[in-house]
């Protein structure tokens, strides 16, 4: 076969394939919304604040309701302990003064 | 045919290594002709060569292709022209390794944009003419030098043009084979092409086959009426 | 159109055949530039999915929650102070929470432990079972109803409820016993009555829910005390409002509103984020190197072929074309594999190629499937990103060689 004929088949088939997944991706919205709800009645009913990511510390845990301070507990300038630390800031800007 | 009027070839110009390699040249090659270039290495005859087949323009003079003016034609008609006139072979087979040697034979056919299955008969055809028909398929690095110069050929022919330049052809080739490319050249003479060889192997413009001889000497003509 | 198109797959030939000459390298480079965008990729899709989903499970979360701060720190809430704020006009209601960290020295895990109120939300997500309950249980009847229904608030005394990510900690379900160190040093044996679905990890995976009682006596907390309030609101838009009167009438207290935590899920693994910069900056560098590479000249083996072609009736624009399509090829190839990758690295294996960096430190990690979302935004101005710079970096230097006088060119090439 020739070789632009491979390479036009194998993009084709690429194509086709990132399709089907990006299809995959909206039709997988009914059946999670279900699970979504799930998700948020939970939430809910149980006062949550927070996604339960980082359990490293209770400033990690709790994203939202920590504030500038907790993180420099130990130490002024001890500035990030954990890895998650370093994608995740606390909640800054409180709004109500 | 092809015409040449005080055609000049400069080098380099405006710098300190300004040379001409041509000076003043003025040509007629006739149709259906097999006419020979000979001079001494520097004379000019590949740049010669490389005028009369539309590879460079000249500095000053004017060239004229059967009977129309082409020296100021853009690259683009240039190129065209080319493609379609003329099919050059080089000193060496200068094939691109690592593609097999019916691709390079149809490498220069590719911007025309020909229908392959169409192509590849030609192709095939033309190998099969030099006795290359079982090497079709192998890598150019294989083959001998004898074959590798006959693969430009066929290649050099796949356009099927009515002019055929070749540049010191049998620089690299032995006597036999030297000889049996002379044969290819009697071939494309009964074929009613025009051949140009440049060449300062006595086998080739000693030969019997071959019509006019030109002498170059210093980028000029010698012994010829102007 | 014909010839033209029937050009273009002569031209694509030839570059395919021109590749495949140095396999290794170039076969290393589509693998190097598919990592890239497979990196990129799997960021994107990740990122966007987690916060898009935070920003739907969290709208259910508290208006506001009120702590009172002692010496910049976190401190316990006296019930005294929910009279003063309810006192407050616009407040609605004021809850209280008792909820803290426990420290699991078995694992070396942290659960949070909380005693849950009364029940808002009725509505039931369809033939969904919040708990998974022991079949042993007198109460296995009501299975399906939701989780609190036992007795309209916490767990009785003695018994807990745990995320499944604590149960899958420590090995234990339904039925077993799970000993706790209180405050005063006594072992606290609770029954575990029941366990939270395995699709609520990312909000449940390391809850332990409690009985109040059994929460004081854990953690030493008198009843003087909860740890904070919640303060529903009985107009929604003055809800900043009451968060400063609040704030104002009790001045060590911190009030945080529900936008508030909407915020920071929405700033989560933000761009700036450090390691977010670093994976991206890497990623960056890795390309300009690339492109680098290819812009920064040919080999002498290049421009012989070009040479060659030129000789033998190619054009500059063919030449040019060629080299565009070797851009194109080898970048539309990687783009296409590497989104294709990280789809299915994301949203089908559950990011396991990030899960290290993820976890961190944490020994509790939640097992979760994160809902696809997939922002088409991101993903065009990633293609223009890669594809587009790679492709335009191929033929850069192609530009002087392909202009090249054939002529010359004939007379240069050769052994």
């Amino acid at each position: 076969m020739r070789n632009s004929s491979i390479f036009f088949l194998s993009i084709l088939s690429e194509a086709v394939l990132l399709g089907l997944l990006l299809t995959h991706a909206s039709f997988s919205e009914a059946p999670q919304s279900d699970t979504l709800e799930h998700k948020a009645s939970l939430v809910k009913n149980l006062r949550l604040t927070d996604l339960c990511l980082f359990t490293e510390a209770r400033y990690t845990r709790h994203l939202s309701q920590a504030d500038l301070n907790t993180a420099f507990q130990d130490h002024p300038l001890s500035l990030e302990h954990f890895p998650s630390g370093s994608f995740t800031q606390p909640n800054l800007e409180n709004k109500a003064p | 045919m092809i015409e040449l009027i005080n055609v000049r070839k400069v080098f380099n110009a405006g710098s300190p290594s300004e040379f001409s390699a041509i000076n003043g040249v003025n040509l007629l090659i006739h149709e259906n002709k097999v006419t020979v270039l000979k001079g001494p290495s520097g004379s000019g005859k590949t740049t010669l060569l490389s005028i009369v087949g539309c590879m460079s323009r000249p500095s000053a003079g004017r060239v004229k292709l059967h009977n129309r003016e082409i020296t100021s034609l853009p690259e683009r008609f240039l190129t065209d022209i080319r493609r379609k006139t003329f099919g050059f072979i080089f000193q060496q087979p200068n094939l691109i390794k690592g593609i097999s040697v019916l691709e390079n034979v149809m490498l220069p056919a590719y911007p025309l944009g020909e229908k392959r299955a169409h192509l590849k008969v030609k192709a095939m055809s033309g190998l099969a003419g030099l006795n290359l028909t079982h090497k079709a398929a192998s890598k150019v690095e294989w083959l001998s030098g004898g074959e590798a110069q006959r693969v430009s050929i066929v290649r050099a022919l796949i356009n099927d043009p009515s002019i055929i330049i070749a540049d010191e052809p049998t620089a690299h080739l032995d006597t036999t084979l030297s000889y049996r490319f002379m044969e290819i050249v009697e071939q494309f003479k009964a074929q009613g092409k025009t051949v140009i060889i440049t060449s300062h192997d006595p086998l080739v413009y000693d030969s019997a086959i071959v019509d006019d001889v030109v002498n170059l000497r210093d980028g000029k003509l010698e012994g010829r009426p102007t | 159109m014909n010839p033209w198109i029937e050009k273009q797959r002569y031209i694509i030939d030839f570059t395919i055949s021109s590749l495949l000459r140095r396999k290794v390298k170039n076969i290393g480079l589509l693998a190097l530039y598919t990592l890239i965008v497979f990196i990129l990729a799997s960021t994107m899709f990740f990122t966007y999915s987690i916060k898009k989903e935070a920003k739907l499970i969290l709208q259910g979360s508290p208006e506001i929650v009120v702590q009172k701060i002692v010496a910049g720190r976190h401190d316990l809430f006296p019930v005294s102070y929910i009279d003063e704020i309810k006192a407050i006009r616009g407040v609605a209601d004021v809850e209280s929470r008792l909820w803290g960290y426990y420290y699991d020295s078995l694992v070396q895990a942290n659960y949070t432990v909380m005693t849950p109120s009364r029940v808002v939300d009725t509505s039931q997500s369809n033939a969904r079972t919040t708990v998974v309950v022991d079949p042993n249980d007198l109460h296995a009847a009501d299975v399906n109803k939701p989780l609190y229904d036992y007795d309209g608030a916490a767990p009785e005394a003695g018994s807990i409820v745990i995320g499944n990510g604590v149960a899958r900690m420590r090995e234990i379900g339904t039925g077993d016993y799970m000993p706790f160190m209180s405050h005063d040093g006594q072992i606290m044996n609770l029954k575990i009555a029941g366990r939270l679905s395995s699709e609520s990890e990312l909000v449940s995976s390391d809850l332990i829910l409690v009985n109040g009682t059994d929460f004081r006596k854990l953690f030493g907390i008198d009843d003087k005390y909860v740890t904070d309030v919640i303060v529903t609101v009985k107009n929604p838009s003055e809800v900043s409002m009451v968060a400063s009167k609040i704030k104002k009438k009790l001045h060590s207290s911190r009030p945080i509103i529900r936008e508030e935590i909407l915020r920071t899920y929405d700033s989560i693994f933000n761009w700036r984020g450090g390691m977010m910069i670093v994976i991206f900056s890497a990623a960056v560098l890795a390309f300009v190197i690339f492109a680098w590479d290819k812009a920064s000249g040919l080999s002498a083996g290049e421009r012989r072929e070009i040479g060659i072609l030129k000789a033998v009736g190619w054009e500059t624009s063919d030449v040019i074309q060629m080299k565009f399509w070797e851009g194109a090829m080898v970048s539309l190839t990687a783009f296409f594999s590497g989104v294709i990758l990280a789809y299915i690295h994301v949203f089908f294996t559950g990011s396991a190629v990030f899960e290290p960096a993820l976890k961190g430190w944490s020994a509790l990690y939640p097992n979760f499937a994160l809902t696809p979302f997939v922002n088409a935004e991101q993903l065009t101005t990633l293609f223009f990103l890669t594809v587009v710079p790679y492709t335009v970096a191929t033929i850069v230097p192609i530009w002087r060689a392909a202009t090249i006088d054939p002529d010359t060119a004939m007379r240069h090439t050769g052994e």
